[in-house]
């Protein structure tokens, strides 16, 4: 943060290039993930890295290399934007698969929608969508 | 030292694109492939940030909010359509 003593282009490209580096290497940990890991839970577990923490790295990379103060709103408003859109799209797409049964049941180390719907179908017969009617009781 | 870095993350992000194709092309239920896909379009818009922070322009910042708005609109509509079907199949 001192030009004088410390070359400050040299360190602002230094820390922008390491950013780089590792929000790529947040994409690759995201597909290794996404080929190793068992079943569609932990797949969504790998693969928020470059949706959140890369996003926020690479425009944090970019607002360094670009060295002006008024671009660090714009990027912190797309960066925003894709943080309220992940966890709903997330939601949706875990609970689908909950639903459709693409889960390993042994994997799981605690399921707090199992008790919603069983208690669901108790009170309500059966009903196959009743846990979405249950979380909308609550 | 610009150049270096550009070549490090192209390597490491076509390496990640080739493993999300695979899980799409692989993937056992749809929904892998709605995820690998999303993951995908994350790769995309790392790669258009490393293109915006090497070049140093903005060009393409709304590209990034698109791209972001689609991977919403199209897991929400695919999980929804998911949900849906087997909830008719389920019933007949």
């Amino acid at each position: 943060m001192n030009p004088e003593t410390f070359s400050g282009d040299a360190v602002i490209d230094a820390v922008s290039a390491v950013f780089m580096v590792v929000g790529a290497l947040m994409s690759l940990g995201a597909a290794i993930g996404l080929l190793r890991f068992p079943d569609l839970m932990s797949r969504m577990h790998a693969a928020t890295k470059p949706q959140v923490l890369g996003l926020f790295l690479l425009l944090c990379a970019v607002g360094l290399q670009l060295r002006t103060w008024w671009v660090w709103p714009v990027l912190i408003v797309a960066w925003i934007f894709q943080l309220l859109t992940v966890p709903v799209s997330a939601h949706m797409v875990g609970r689908a698969g909950y639903r459709t049964k693409h889960l390993h049941r042994e994997l799981l180390s605690a399921d707090e929608l199992e008790a919603v719907v069983q208690q669901a179908a108790g009170t309500s017969g059966f009903s196959d969508d009743s846990d979405d009617e249950a979380l909308r009781r609550r | 030292m610009m150049q270096l870095v550009l070549a490090v993350t192209a390597v490491v992000l076509s390496l990640a694109a080739a493993g999300a194709i695979i899980r799409i092309a692989r993937g056992p239920s749809l929904l892998d492939r709605v995820l690998a896909a999303d993951v995908l379009l994350a790769i995309l818009g790392a790669a258009l940030c490393i293109d915006m922070a090497v070049n140093r322009h903005l060009n393409n910042l709304m590209l990034l909010v698109a791209v972001s708005i689609i991977g919403f609109i199209g897991s929400v509509t695919v999980a929804r359509f998911v949900a849906d079907r087997r909830e008719h199949s389920r019933e007949s």
